[in-house]
Formats: C-alpha cells, sequence, structure tokens
C-alpha cells in the first residue's frame, strides 16, 4: 500500500492535459462548459483524435488495442477528460460493446468490429430495455427465431439512448422461451441499416431528443453476429452492465460542474450579497465536494480491483456504490446549479440544441440549468435503477 | 498509487488481526473495562512485543520507522476490536508531538520507553470554554526562571488518569482565542495537582487534570498551533480509520443477525425494507474506507491550509457515515442491541465518540465550508 501519486503518475496527468490544450477543439470545450451535450461531430471528431494517440479505450487490453494503462493511468486520464470538459470515449463503444466481444467474442468479431469500434467508424447503440422490461431487464420479449443459417428478430426495445446516430446496435433477444428467463437470451449484434428496424424519437422532459424507441419487424441477422453461446446472453448483459456502472461515477464531470457552480455562485447575488457567502447555500454545495472526494478514491479502488479480478468473472460490489454516489452527486449538483440560476433557470432552452440564447432573455450561464437538472433525474433510473443497486448489493454481496 | 498491502503490510495486519481476535473477544474486552486501569496492560505488553508501539517512530529514534500506510492498518484493527488501550493518545497523540515537535534528544529519551512499553503519553488540551476549538486557551505557561510554569484545568483528557506524561497546550502570550501564543509543553504526572479519573461512554478511560505551576519538562513549542494541526490532522487519519474498522465490525454482526433472526416465518434479511439500509451501511462503509485512505495521504500534506481543507472533510464523511452505520446497526437488530450484554451497542458507542473526537461532523462541515471547500472555483 503507498497512498499517493508517484511521479510517474503526476507527469501522465501533465501529458494528458497537454494533449487536451493541443488536440480539443476549444469549440468543442466551451459547447460542454455550458453544460451541453457534445454533438456527434464533435464526439466523432474526438473519438478519433484518441484513437490516432492509441488513447481511444483506456481499459481494455494491450493486444486489443487498449494503452496498456495502470489503474492510476487510467482513473487519471478519465479525470482529466471530464474536468477539461472533453467527450470522454464513446461508452456504447469503449465500455459496454467492445468489452463484451473482447470477453466473449470469435476472433472473427474482435478482428471485425473492434477496430471499427476504436475509430468511431461505426457508432453503436444499446438494445435492451423493453416497454415491459426496465428493472427487470430478463423479463424482456423481443424474440430470435432461428431461419436458416441466421435468425429473425422481432420486438420492440425503448430508451435506446442516441439510437438517431447509430450504425450498430447490440440486442438481447429471447431465444429459448420455455426456458428459466435469464436461461433463454441471447446476445446480437445487428446492423441498423437491416430492413424491418426502425427508429422513433422519445423527447424527455426538458426537451431533448437522447433517447428513442427501436422497433424490430423480421429483421434477419446472420449467425455470425451472434455474441458468446445461444442462451447464454445473460452472461453478457451482466458482465456490460458491472461496465457501464463503472463509467456512471463521472468524477471529473462532477468537480467540473461544481467549479463552475462556485462561480456561478460568486458573481450572482442573493439578498444583496455573493450567495456563495450564504452559509447554508455553501454548506450545501460543502456536502457534495465532500462526498465526491470519497467517490474519487474508491473509483481509483474499483479500477485498481477491476485489473485484478480481470477474468474471474465476479462482480465487484463497490460498482454498485459508484453508481449510487455518483449519480446522486451529479443529481445534487445540478440541482444546486439550477437554484445558483434562480429565475433565470426557467427559460426553456433545449440542452440538445445549440446556442438559442440569441435574445438574450438570460444570462448565459444560467441558461438551460433547469433543462439539466430535470434532464439528469434519469441518472438514478438507468443502468439499474439506485434500488436495483441496493438489491443487487443485498443479494449478490451481503447475502441477504 | 498502490492500494495492496505489501509483505510487510500483510504481516502486520495479520498478526495484529490474529492476537486480538485471539485475545480481545467481546467477553474479555468487558474484563478489561471492568479491571483496575480500565484496559489490559497485559495486551499493551503484547502490543510492544508485536513492535507495534515503535510503529510510527523512525528507526534512528528507537521505532519502526511505519508511515501514515502502517498506522492505517493499525487504528482499523484497533478498531475492529474496539480496543481500550491508550494506542491512540500515546502513539498518535503523544508520538505525534515528539515526532514533529521534539529534538532527536528528548525523543531518544522517550521513545525506548514508549516502544517497550513502559512509558504512557496523554494529550490535555481540553478545556471547559473551548468545545473543538483547539486555539481556545485560558491555561496558562509562564516562564520560571529557565523553565516554565504551567497553570489551568484540562478535561476529558484521554488516558490522563495512566499517562506519565502529558502534552499540554498553554498559553504563552495573546488573547483566550488567539492561535498564536499557544504554547505545547511536555508536563511529568508528578507536576499535575490533581488527576481525576474516570470512564467515557465507550469504555475508554479519561481524566480532569489540573497544573498549578506545573514545572514543564519541556517546550515543544512557545508558539506551537501549527505542531497542533499537524499532529491532530495525523490523528483524524487514524480515527477515520478505527472508524473503519468498527463499522466494518458491526456491519457484518448486523448481517449476521438479519440471516438468522426470523420474524413473520422467514429471516429478517429477506424484507427488502431492511436489506436497502443494510446496502446503505455499505455505500457508507466503502466511501469511508476511500475516505481513510485519502486522509492517509492528505495527512502527509505540506501545504497546512489544504491538509486542514482535506481533514475537514475526511471528518465529514467518516463522521456521518459512522452515524448512519451506528445508527442502523441497532435499528436492524432490533431490541436485542439495546443491551450491554450485546457488542452491536457497544461498537455504535465508540463510533458515536469516534465523530465528535477532535470537532464533530457539523463543526468541520461549517470550517471546510467557510475555508472555500475542496474544489476552486474557475
Amino acid at each position: 500500500m503507498e497512498l499517493k501519486f508517484t511521479d510517474a503518475e503526476k507527469a501522465f496527468r501533465q501529458e494528458v492535459r497537454d494533449f487536451l490544450a493541443a488536440e480539443l477543439p476549444e469549440s468543442t470545450r466551451q459547447h460542454m462548459i455550458a453544460g451541453k451535450s457534445p454533438t456527434k461531430d464533435m464526439v466523432v471528431e474526438w473519438q478519433r483524435k484518441l484513437n490516432a494517440r492509441g488513447w481511444a479505450a483506456p481499459e481494455w487490453p494491450k493486444d486489443h488495442g487498449g494503452p496498456g494503462w495502470t489503474p492510476a493511468q487510467k482513473y487519471i486520464f478519465r479525470e482529466e477528460l471530464q474536468m477539461w470538459p472533453a467527450p470522454s470515449p464513446l461508452g456504447f463503444n469503449i465500455n459496454m460493446c467492445g468489452p463484451v466481444i473482447i470477453e466473449f467474442g470469435t476472433e472473427e468479431q474482435k478482428k471485425r468490429f473492434l477496430p471499427r469500434m476504436l475509430n468511431l467508424d461505426d457508432w453503436w447503440c444499446q438494445g435492451f430495455s423493453e416497454p415491459g422490461a426496465g428493472s427487470d431487464l430478463a423479463g424482456l420479449k423481443t424474440k430470435a427465431v432461428r431461419e436458416g443459417d441466421g435468425w429473425v428478430i422481432n420486438g420492440q426495445k425503448t430508451w435506446t439512448t442516441l439510437a438517431q446516430h447509430a450504425d450498430w446496435i447490440f440486442v438481447l433477444a429471447r431465444t429459448n422461451p420455455e426456458a428459466k428467463k435469464q436461461e433463454g437470451i441471447s446476445f446480437f449484434l445487428v446492423d441498423m441499416k437491416t430492413p424491418g428496424i426502425s427508429v422513433r424519437p422519445i423527447i424527455t422532459i426538458e426537451g431533448g431528443h437522447e433517447v428513442n424507441e427501436v422497433w424490430f419487424d423480421d429483421v434477419k441477422v446472420p449467425a455470425e453476429n451472434l455474441v458468446g453461446e445461444e442462451n447464454k446472453g445473460w452472461d453478457c448483459a451482466k458482465f456490460l452492465l458491472g461496465n457501464e456502472r463503472f463509467g456512471q461515477a463521472r468524477v471529473g464531470a462532477s468537480r467540473e460542474r461544481i467549479r463552475r457552480l462556485k462561480t456561478i455562485a460568486k458573481e450572482t447575488l442573493d439578498n444583496g450579497r455573493p450567495l456563495i457567502e450564504d452559509p447554508e447555500f455553501r454548506r450545501q454545495v460543502t456536502e457534495m465536494e465532500v462526498e465526491l472526494k470519497a467517490l474519487e478514491m474508491t473509483v481509483m479502488r474499483v479500477i485498481a480491483n477491476e485489473t485484478k479480478r480481470a477474468g474471474t468473472g465476479k462482480p465487484d460490489p463497490t460498482t454498485s456504490v459508484l453508481k449510487i454516489k455518483g449519480t446522486e452527486i451529479q443529481q445534487g449538483v445540478s440541482e444546486l446549479l439550477m437554484k445558483a440560476a434562480g429565475p433565470y433557470a426557467w427559460v426553456d432552452g433545449d440542452p440538445e440544441m445549440e446556442g438559442s440564447n440569441e435574445w438574450e432573455v438570460a444570462p448565459d450561464w444560467a441558461f438551460g440549468l433547469a433543462g439539466i437538472y430535470f434532464n439528469w433525474r434519469k441518472q438514478s433510473i438507468y443502468g439499474g435503477s439506485n434500488e436495483i443497486q441496493r438489491n443487487i448489493m443485498a443479494k449478490a454481496f451481503l447475502g441477504l | 498509487m498502490d492500494f495492496d498491502l505489501n509483505e510487510e503490510q500483510s504481516l502486520l495486519q495479520d498478526s495484529i488481526r490474529r492476537t486480538l481476535t485471539d485475545r480481545y473477544g467481546f467477553e474479555a474486552r468487558r474484563g478489561f473495562i471492568a479491571g483496575e486501569t480500565g484496559w489490559s496492560r497485559e495486551m499493551w505488553a503484547q502490543y510492544a512485543e508485536l513492535g507495534l508501539l515503535g510503529l510510527p517512530f523512525s528507526e534512528e529514534d528507537g521505532g519502526f520507522g511505519g508511515g501514515a500506510e502502517e498506522m492505517l492498518i493499525l487504528a482499523e484493527q484497533m478498531g475492529r476490536s474496539i480496543t481500550l488501550e491508550p494506542w491512540f493518545s500515546t502513539l498518535v497523540l503523544g508520538g505525534g508531538f515528539l515526532r514533529h515537535g521534539a529534538d532527536a534528544r528528548l525523543r531518544g529519551e522517550l521513545v525506548p520507553g514508549i516502544a517497550s512499553g513502559e512509558t504512557l503519553l496523554a494529550f490535555a488540551q481540553q478545556e471547559r470554554q473551548s468545545r473543538y476549538d483547539l486555539h481556545d486557551v485560558q491555561t496558562t505557561a509562564k516562564r520560571d526562571g529557565s523553565g516554565w510554569a504551567i497553570t489551568g484545568r484540562k478535561g476529558m483528557v484521554l488516558h490522563g488518569d495512566t499517562a506519565d506524561h502529558f502534552v499540554v497546550t498553554a498559553r504563552t502570550g495573546g488573547g483566550q482565542r488567539d492561535r498564536q501564543g499557544v504554547g505545547v509543553f511536555l508536563v511529568p504526572k508528578s507536576e499535575a495537582s490533581s488527576v481525576k479519573g474516570f470512564r467515557q461512554v465507550d469504555g475508554s478511560r479519561a481524566a480532569e487534570v489540573a497544573f498549578e505551576n506545573a514545572r514543564a519538562s519541556h517546550c515543544l513549542s512557545e508558539d506551537g498551533m501549527d505542531l497542533v494541526d499537524r499532529v491532530v490532522d495525523e490523528a483524524i487519519a487514524a480515527l477515520a480509520a478505527e472508524a473503519v474498522g468498527a463499522m466494518d465490525v458491526v456491519h457484518a454482526m448486523t448481517l449476521d443477525y438479519m440471516k438468522t433472526r426470523t420474524q413473520f416465518g422467514r429471516p429478517i434479511g429477506t424484507f427488502q425494507a431492511l436489506q436497502h439500509k443494510a446496502a446503505d451501511m455499505l455505500v457508507a462503509i466503502e466511501q469511508s474506507r476511500s475516505m481513510a485512505y485519502f486522509a492517509a495521504m492528505a495527512s502527509r500534506g505540506e501545504n497546512a491550509e489544504e491538509r486542514r481543507r482535506d481533514m475537514h472533510a475526511v471528518k465529514v464523511q467518516v463522521g456521518r457515515a459512522s452515524r448512519l452505520v451506528g445508527q442502523h446497526s441497532i435499528q436492524l437488530h432490533g431490541g436485542i442491541a439495546m443491551t450491554m450484554e450485546y457488542a452491536a451497542g457497544h461498537y455504535f458507542k465508540r463510533l458515536t465518540v469516534n465523530e465528535a473526537t477532535f470537532g464533530d461532523t457539523d463543526h468541520h462541515l461549517r470550517a471546510l465550508s467557510d475555508a472555500g471547500g475542496l474544489v476552486q472555483a474557475a
């Protein structure tokens, strides 16, 4: 045990900062500082720059295109990107589908899909949730039936994030309706251009278009697009969801938002004085900072553990801690940001649309903050709701 | 950054754990509390034999050269068994003042005796009016020939009734609440005019100590608040690790009970409302473990302002977690944990005292908030 950053780790942090300063377009950075999600073009451009540098997939093993970093380096890299802020490597490709293919895929699948994932030649999306299968994901009804040497998929997926950008979708479908529900599911890779797939937008409460319904109507999928064994897709799903939670901590992003919050609270007057001088408000901010500090260390521990557990297939209960605490902090900070903006938070700006504050009806910094608050309520619901996380901990780790 | 114990650290952890598991069961602990000193001299000798009492001191001074990581291991294990011996007052507090405030000669004089288990120290700082403000000091230090004469009354002096030497804060100048002019002195037990020992709610011993023109044997600093802060910051790191150890054990105890206690024809651990409370305890404990690691790291910091802010954060997070874990463990057990015969309540009491030692959560939250928090505005 040695609880400090080494000189090499400090030097690496500087290397990442230098790379960000040199390579990330300032327009992307400013767009993100304003609290907006990066556009598709911004994400693609950045992912390719990361790939050119060999940094596209921090957690992947070296022989599949990962940089071969230590746990501390992985942590530092993500933290610096989020704090800059810069787009993170595309989660669907790098932290969801990619690792599943590396773990469960065939050599053919690895060769065919992984390089294109790294370079974001293909944008992937996640076909898991269904109208009747949310927290009870294993209750999904989308069916895949064998036909010739391939499969035919019918059904409906929902909450499919950024399906409107996607070239490919990874899909959980029922292949054995007779088996116990977790044991009759398989994991498929499906080209979004296949006839029979239709995407319908879902507009969320703040007015943004992030999520979609994806319909499958006799969609033909070649046999070689099944990942892992038939009816063993639940193993892939569990593996993937564990990795997903790890990405939900977003410590650097929260730190960047708190920094912004404090800047705003210095400039905003409350009762004639800067808001930051109000002890009650300031304490609420401090509480977030404290939990975030602990979470920072928890993330480092999980990453270190991840490396040790590689290949054991055992889930780390601490990933649920990351999900719960990470989302609580992000939601808490979004609420404080909205509070700080006061009435000017209420302009109905669409965080997905660019620069709609042309009339200057609100200060730029306040624009759209209520929208972000509303939108971020999703965080404690998606990726296994925070209550499901507690169930997982109780069952898998506490033995209850 | 490396979270894995190396071979020596594993040995250290194992040896403490084995010793405490064998000899520090709940019944043994009750016996120690009821004994003459309120803790076990035999166990203290055992710690000395294991090398624990020399752990924080450098080898030149007669110690074993352990760092923040080793002290974290020690404190966590002590927390697991909620031990009563004066490791915190002698090694962490007294030892801290020696390491950071004493010259080589004085260290050479005292460290071997500490390491062998013969010499005990206590930190006398609390006064009736001072609450959690270490700089709020009425006790005076007056020049007396070549030395200093200390006059004043110190309360809640942890292990003050068995200490051989007191580390005492006393005013050399300035007003009662000034940071400047707080001296730090070493005063032998024989110079105290009265020592009234008593038991605290968590089973540990403390004393009210009065000094009347007591002659200090050494002045560690005439203007010593920086020294006090440094030592207390290390103490906060140790308290955090101790709390993690105690929380871990009381959580495990709670889980065991939830699996065996049946009501409505099934183990109470099958009820989701209770499961979620147990899961929240786990979240709090894991966050605290992270914070204890952070505390060990931050307690080394040379920038005093930054280090203070970091330690405030540690106290806030671990304090809240301690309260949540302590209270939930009682609630999830039900009535049984309300009894003196059951261990959970004793962990709860220790965690409660730990939370408020050197400032409770509210105190540190306010201090951190007033100091501008951890994240700087852009």
